[in-house]
């Protein structure tokens, strides 16, 4: 035993097993470094030069697009690329005049792509031109060769079926940036890849990236392809199937060329959107390679907004569609009942203003239901002062007004309820009363967007739950197998008791079906259809000017939302015309249309028999005891 | 606290091999990072084997039974940080494997190491059981281990995880497991994988599968594998030269300076770099494994040995991956990698062995 330790031989007796266990893993790194460095080393040393093995990306297909019932509206076509290896250049004057004559590519965005990609791992090809035609990749194809350092390579590259049909809805691509690079979610992600940047495209991205795979590749002196070491598959993105319905959104888009304006359609029942049209649009297929900059230009510097999306960035005033909202809180709080009268001599005086009836004789004597048809606004001066703004307020943001829907799309606008805290807090002014009155009949402060007002009024049409507007039905596998569905999802409840609730829509029905409904234009044979009509005052406007004697930017917005069949609503729909005017006359028509063409495509389709069994409903006597 | 005659047994010769180590780090360092943009990583490296170093020799001024009474709370507090790494985790989401206290970034994971090694040896020194340990006895050592072992996992750290119980699995067969309890265990371990792939995802199983076979991710770790074993495959004999690596300069091998720090130093020294840097390996391990053998108690013992096995391991996966016969897992090269949490650790190995080495004739 040795000085000083006590104890511990038990332990001693094991340290030479140890000691030999150590050993022999030593003896197997030697052995391995010899092996590496002596025996292979002269093959290591050939493949050390000029970087031998190398990788060629075969990029992933993205997801395609599709509508409701599996009709691709984005998919992916091949593309011809070509690239450049700095590094495998011997004359460099030589490749750039070269792609100047064949490619049309200058020497100074040669240079422009070089700098660009400085930070590029070395010997990573870098992009000169994408999507090259197929006699430019001929005439390259027949002169290369003697050219090291270029490559043609083929990669999906989005194709877009119905060219700018639902570019809002759907987004486009981008180049992702340095700063994008550097976020978690693009873990795994290289310089050079295209990424959702607006739209679907964006929020769906993990989905529908894919995985992209590629070759080892043992390449010669020059730089070309001597033999492919290993293969990883590329493995396609997911597919999306939007709850858009194709022939729906085409009918949208058609009713809305050359005007400003939106038209988003929904299932009310369950918050899918069926159709989402604003225009004017854009070409999402000049983002397909990266958008240049000078298309970017006119994109941002036109006056029209083409890249905004009206549905949900698009703030207006309600107008008359507001008054819906008037009405349910007023007689929610008790402050009118559907039997007051309440008298429209054409105009109301309070304080010291006049504040006008649209109907320059007014309406005589009004009950709620009749001036919710023919939409009187001294009806609704009246219930807003009695209600005060704060509890219209309170209403309105109950039906979601105020805040974003929650719809995945990305820069959703919230609009605006006003209230008097708001205006103590944004102005430092007291509200006064006469505001109200404004606010009542959805013009001064009140601001909403298209979808705002849809995902109301569908509430109204069905059992009073709102729905977290939906854009996807569900994600499918390339193989088709469903990943991920995506079921209806309650927002909260509208706050209305059933009465008030009948009784609002028995007078939306009357708007249209009734002799003096404001929303006339938009009855359908056969089919019950409820709405209301709206103009929201761009500018207030003294009296007596005629329609076309105002300059366009100061006419009126036109507001027309209604759903169908008024039983049992399928379909809801909210059309915004830019200056278009009346409500009634620029909107209701559009509507009509878009409802006419999803019940007459469920009819074909054999999927609309509720319909007749309804239109025996309505003859039955207690029905029409109901429509009074 | 400090006696002359502890100066006396000062072990001169393990410092010298641990600063001659240290240095070619720093060395090979200056060339694996030389043009980059982390060109000075060098120095920071420097600095951070000071503070190793000034940590070491701390560790040295009480006599480390006085640890020993610590090595619970030790072991608790490094729970509580490990915990707080997932904490900071959801605040942070960008940090995954730190947290901050005050100005220090600490990496929890480096500060288990020694709390197991501490606890561990604490409670085979209380127990001492010199004809072997049953199951039943090392129920409460293995709970100690699993418990910081599958956090550092979840972080994730693989690489930390699995050297941890390398180490811990080293010191149980240190102070002895009986034959059958070992046959039991393994026998129990291999029956239940299969069991526990099963329940894996597809995507988990090609993620263990690539892991012990690089060759299936051609694009990821097969690709940095082969580049890998290029570099050190073309350095020969004698290798290309200091700063004249160009597999390492031009960025095949992915983390060349922390992870794959060996294939830079054996594309530029060759075989003989090579031999030269195993050889002080295999020296420095020789020399703690004696330090441990003439300890002159149980807990000194079994601590130097839990030291000496860390070194071990780290040495034989780190190296054995840059060869391209280990999976591919974040594991530093001792003293060469770079990292300040890796190195400082290392250090307080380093100070543990130096303070067992010089007390052991002292009562």
């Amino acid at each position: 035993m040795r000085l000083g330790s006590e104890g511990i031989e038990d332990l001693q007796r094991r340290y030479k097993v140890f000691l030999i266990v150590g050993l022999i893993g030593f003896l197997v790194l030697v052995l391995r470094m010899w092996h590496l460095q002596i025996i292979k080393g002269g093959e290591f040393s050939r493949l050390s030069k000029h970087n031998r093995i190398r990788i060629r990306e075969i990029p992933a297909s993205r997801g395609m697009i599709l509508d409701r019932r599996g009709r691709i509206l984005i998919d992916n076509r091949p593309s011809f690329e070509v690239l450049l290896v700095p590094e495998d250049i011997l004359d460099m004057k030589k490749t750039t005049e070269f792609l100047h004559r064949i490619l049309q590519v200058t020497p100074q965005e040669v240079a422009k792509r070089l700098e660009a990609n400085k930070h590029r791992p070395p010997f990573k090809p870098i992009r000169i031109q994408s999507d090259i035609s197929r006699l430019h990749l001929a005439l390259f194809k027949t002169h290369h060769l003697d050219l090291p350092g270029l490559i043609v390579d083929v990669r999906p590259r989005r194709a877009y079926n119905y060219d700018h049909m639902a570019s809002h809805l759907v987004g486009y691509l981008g180049e992702i940036d340095g700063h994008e690079l550097k976020q978690s979610r693009f873990k795994g992600y290289k310089m050079g890849d295209f990424i959702g940047k607006y739209g679907v495209e964006q929020h769906w991205e993990p989905f529908l990236k894919g995985m992209d795979g590629g070759r080892q590749v043992e390449v010669d002196a020059l730089g070309r392809e001597i033999k492919v070491l290993r293969r990883a598959e590329p493995y396609p993105g997911n597919n999306v199937l939007l709850t858009i319905d194709l022939d729906l959104q085409m009918t949208c888009e058609t009713l809305l060329e050359g005007k400003e304006g939106v038209i988003v359609a929904m299932n009310p029942q369950n918050g899918k959107i069926l159709a989402m049209a604003s225009h004017p649009s854009y070409d999402p297929s000049l983002f397909a390679g990266g958008i240049n900059h000078d298309d970017w230009e006119n994109l941002i510097q036109n006056p029209f907004y083409p890249l905004q999306n009206r549905a949900i960035q698009g703030q207006y005033a309600p107008g008359s569609v507001f008054k819906i909202i008037t009405a349910i809180a007023g007689l929610e709080e008790g402050v009118i009942s559907p039997q007051e009268i309440l008298s429209c001599g054409g105009s109301y005086r309070f304080g010291n203003r006049t504040y006008r009836c649209w109907r320059k004789g007014g309406h005589g004597k009004v009950q709620l239901h009749r001036a919710l048809v023919e939409s009187c606004d001294v009806f609704f001066y009246q219930v807003g002062q009695r209600l005060g703004i704060d509890r219209l307020a309170k209403y309105a943001r109950g039906f979601g007004f105020g805040k974003p829907t929650g719809v995945s799309l990305n820069d959703e606008k919230p609009g605006l309820i006003p209230s008097s805290e708001w205006k103590k807090k944004t102005y430092g002014e007291d509200w006064y009363e006469g505001e109200t009155l404004s606010c009542a009949i959805g013009q001064g402060f009140v601001l909403v967007t298209p979808l705002q007002l849809l995902n109301a009024i569908s509430a109204i049409a069905t059992e009073g739950i709102l729905y977290l507007p939906q854009l996807v039905e569900r994600i499918e596998r390339a193989n088709g197998k469903v990943l991920k569905s995506y079921k209806p999802i309650s927002i909260g409840k509208i706050p209305i008791s059933p009465e008030t609730l009948m009784i609002i829509r028995e007078a939306l029905s009357g708007v249209v079906n009734e002799a003096h409904g404001t929303g006339r234009v938009a009855r359908i044979k056969g089919v019950t259809v409820s709405g209301k009509t709206g103009t929201a005052q761009v500018i207030s406007l003294k009296e007596d000017v005629a329609e076309e004697d105002v300059p366009y930017e100061h006419r009126d917005h036109a507001w027309f939302v209604a759903y169908a069949p008024m039983e049992n609503p399928i379909i809801s729909v909210a059309v915004l015309v830019e200056h278009g005017g009346h409500g009634a006359s620029a909107s209701a028509p559009l509507a009509r249309k878009v409802i006419q063409k999803y019940l007459n495509n469920l009819k074909e389709e054999g999927k609309f028999p509720p319909l007749i069994a309804r239109g025996r409903e309505l003859d039955s006597p207690d029905s029409r005891d109901f429509v009074r | 606290m400090i006696d002359r005659r502890l100066l006396t047994h000062f072990d001169w010769p393990l410092l010298i091999l641990v600063l001659i180590i240290s240095f070619i780090g720093v060395f090979n360092l200056y060339s694996a990072t030389f043009g980059e943009v982390e060109s000075h990583l060098y120095a920071k490296q420097i600095l951070w084997i000071g503070i190793g170093l000034a940590l070491a020799i701390f560790i040295t001024v009480f006599d480390y039974r006085f640890y020993r009474d610590f090595a619970y709370i030790f072991y608790g507090i490094s729970l509580i940080l490990l915990m707080g790494v997932f904490i900071y985790h959801a605040i942070n989401p960008e940090v995954s494997r730190w947290i901050k206290i005050g100005p220090v970034f600490l990496q929890p994971a480096e500060l288990a190491k020694i709390a197991i090694i501490l606890a561990l040896a604490k409670y085979f020194d209380r127990f001492p059981k010199k004809d072997g340990y049953q199951l039943r006895e090392l129920i409460l050592p293995f709970i100690i281990l699993l418990v910081p072992s599958l956090m550092v996992a979840k972080q994730p750290d693989l690489g930390t995880a699995i050297s941890l119980l390398l180490i811990g699995f080293s010191i149980v067969l240190f102070v002895k497991i009986k034959w059958k309890s070992l046959a039991i265990m393994i026998i129990g371990v291999i029956s239940t994988l299969p069991f526990l792939w099963n329940f894996l995802m597809p995507y988990q199983k090609k993620r263990v599968l690539t892991f012990f076979r690089p060759e299936l991710d051609p694009l990821g770790a097969g690709y940095h594998i082969i580049q890998s074993k290029i570099a050190i495959g073309s350095g020969g004999i004698l290798g290309k030269g200091f700063l004249k690596g160009t597999q390492c300069k031009l960025h095949f091998i992915p983390a060349q300076h922390t992870d794959f720090v060996f294939s830079v130093w054996a594309e530029e020294w060759g075989l003989a770099g090579g031999l030269i840097l195993l050889a002080l390996y295999l020296f420095l391990i020789a020399w703690g494994a004696n330090i441990s053998f003439r300890s002159k108690d149980r807990f000194g013992a079994i601590v130097a040995f839990g030291f000496v096995s860390m070194v071990f391991w780290h040495v034989m996966i780190n190296i054995g991956m840059a060869l391209g016969m280990m999976p591919v897992v974040g594991m530093p090269l001792p003293f060469m990698s770079y990292g300040g949490s890796a190195v400082i650790s290392m250090m307080a190995g380093v100070g543990f062995l130096l303070n067992i080495s010089m007390r052991r004739y002292v009562f």
